[in-house]
């Protein structure tokens, strides 16, 4: 609980003095044995498998017979096959509304609060804000569906204002099923942001505010100037969040549209899946799979970058 | 001062909307549960004559006592072993490495932005060589591993920021490092041990990748994997699928009302953190 980001990080605290004991044969052995049951678990269960997938990423498989040396073919399906290219893209789209819709409506209530949430009202909005967090992705996917079925909520608010002519069955529309997609993912991540968002900007010192004002900046100038950069660290977090979650979505498209109508919300975790158990390509699915980990972290790694506490 | 009132009357309004975006795909799903079977209703239209008996009859139908035990045992199987564990070894690199085995914690955040898809087909012939396909191990042991970058890291963090002095009082006192973890740290680490149970209790509840490649039963799966099942036999009668999937999401939305504080800080920590 008290923990505050900039002292999560890293090594700069650690090079405080070390006990007499710290660097002895023995506290080593014990050092090793106090580690050594979760390196087992995360080396059978993620270190192995990883290394497996890079094997089987340059091999042809079926899964079954016999596997053929494929070189870096794999890879250049990947990079090159159309289809493969408009799923990694379906990804990055979803991005777009998995995290700016969260991080944008969470900045505008932070800035337009800019104080504790104290009271009942403030429990209340913890406790429905944070429900989405704390159902399965499932669940939400069911429910949406349900929005955006032809029956759903979605098409009868629209008939309610006039615009039946726009009603119709988003999951199953060529143009407009990933968007709705995508509004299921900002759904569920919208909590989360606002919170965190409205809890940073109360550690913003207020006077820098009042400063602001005194000379005469206008409302804009107070939020590209103070506010944004005072919540660096929690819009880092957010865009991180949100992007993984985007980038390595399977729940909710396997839920809402297996993918479809066509491939157009197809995302490369489940394709992943369809490669390696329906088509029973285990190295194209497994190329896949090494591209989609290096894609989450080379995307994750600027907003690391930018974002961290430069002290 | 006019301004700042205005701004907090916005600041109401922008959230009672956020907070009724929140609730309303709950109620429509409430009042199409509550739709006669078989029926087709709409989106948000309170029945005349609400059937609460859907509610019965999806319980029968998704088995929900059984399914209620398999996420019960798998989260019994997850989450005590997982915390132990990545307690031990959050205060083994925090305290008892040098600089020099900075490596070994950067072996284990690098699992922390890895997607589970990343690892999910050779984890399939994995499980199924050690001959746990479709069983409940098959979801407890690669959960276990898989929940190592997170735990560990947030362990780490935590016993970072414990004083030196105090496991060298218990050093002092004759303790071994196996006492002064148990009778010293641990108790210390209560709130972060706390946080880090609450989420890995709720991604285990939630897991659906794992138990829709590896298990096949849904009466062997967690919830969330169950109602992937439900979804599938149950889509097209909307009635029942509404009334199964908000009995499904029940009991986590109950734990969450219950240690509703510490669900939120958690969240917001792990967020923070992972």
């Amino acid at each position: 609980m008290t923990e505050t980001p900039s002292s999560v990080p890293d090594a700069k605290q650690n090079k405080k003095r070390l006990p007499p004991s710290r660097g002895s044969r023995k506290t080593r052995l014990t050092a090793w044995l106090f580690i050594a049951p979760a390196f087992l678990a995360y080396a059978t269960f993620v270190l192995v498998p990883l290394g497996m997938s890079l094997y089987y990423s340059f091999l042809r498989w079926d899964g079954i017979g016999e596997a053929r040396f494929h070189g870096l073919t794999n890879y250049t399906t990947v990079l090159t096959d159309s289809d493969l290219l408009q799923i990694i893209g379906n990804a990055f789209q979803l991005v777009l509304y998995f995290t700016l819709i969260p991080v944008g409506l969470g900045l505008a209530v932070a800035s337009a609060i800019r104080g504790q949430m104290n009271g009942r009202f403030g429990m209340a909005t913890r406790t429905i804000l944070f429900l989405p967090q704390v159902i399965p992705l499932v669940a939400a996917g069911i429910a949406w569906s349900w929005m955006f079925a032809s029956t759903g909520l979605v098409n009868q608010a629209l008939k309610a204002v006039g615009l039946s002519s726009w009603a119709k069955g988003w999951l199953g529309d060529f143009v407009w099923a990933l968007p709705a997609v995508g509004i299921i993912g900002a759904w569920v991540l919208l909590g989360l942001c606002t919170m965190l968002l409205v809890t940073g900007i109360t550690k913003i010192d207020a006077s820098l505010y009042e400063a602001a004002r005194l000379d005469g900046a206008r409302p804009w100038h107070e939020f590209r100037y103070i506010t944004l950069p005072g919540l660096r660290q929690e819009i880092g977090v957010c865009i991180t969040v949100t992007v993984i979650a985007a980038l390595a979505s399977f729940d909710i498209v396997y839920i809402s549209t297996q993918g479809g109508p066509g491939i157009t919300t197809t995302v490369p975790g489940l394709e992943i899946y369809r490669l390696a158990f329906a088509h029973r390509q285990v190295g194209l699915a497994s190329a896949l799979a090494i591209v989609l980990m290096v894609l989450v972290l080379v995307s994750i790694a600027p907003v690391q970058w930018f974002t961290r506490d430069k002290k | 001062m006019k301004s700042a009132t205005k701004n907090t009357f916005l600041a109401r309004a922008l959230i009672v909307l956020l907070m009724a975006i929140t609730l309303l795909p709950f109620l429509s799903m409430l009042s199409a549960a509550l739709a006669p079977q078989g029926s087709y209703p709409n989106g948000l239209q309170w029945p005349t004559d609400p059937q609460w008996g859907n509610f019965i009859k999806a319980f029968e139908v998704a088995k929900m006592d059984q399914l209620l035990l398999s996420s019960g045992l798998i989260v019994l199987g997850v989450v005590p072993l997982s915390v132990l564990v990545a307690t031990m070894a959050g205060y083994g690199l925090a305290k008892l490495t040098s600089d020099k085995y900075k490596w070994l914690y950067l072996i284990f955040v690098f699992g922390l932005t890895l997607p589970f898809e990343a690892v999910i087909t050779p984890l399939y012939y994995e499980v199924r060589a050690m001959g746990l396909l479709n069983t409940r191990f098959a979801i407890i042991l690669p959960l276990i591993g898989l929940y190592m970058p997170f735990g560990v890291y947030w362990m780490r963090a935590h016993f970072l920021n414990v004083p030196q002095e105090i496991g060298e009082a218990a050093q002092i006192d004759g303790a071994t490092r196996w006492t002064e973890f148990w009778y010293v740290q641990v108790p210390l680490a209560r709130p972060a041990i706390m946080s880090l149970t609450i989420l890995l209790f709720l991604w285990t509840w939630n897991q659906f990748l794992l138990p829709v490649v590896l298990v096949q039963d849904p009466m062997q799966r967690t919830m969330a994997g169950a109602l992937g099942a439900f979804q599938g036999q149950w889509g097209t009668d909307i009635p029942l699928l509404c009334a199964g999937s908000l009995l499904i999401l029940t009991p986590t939305v109950i734990i969450f009302l219950i240690f509703q504080r510490q669900f939120v800080a958690a969240l917001m920590q792990g967020a923070v953190k992972g």
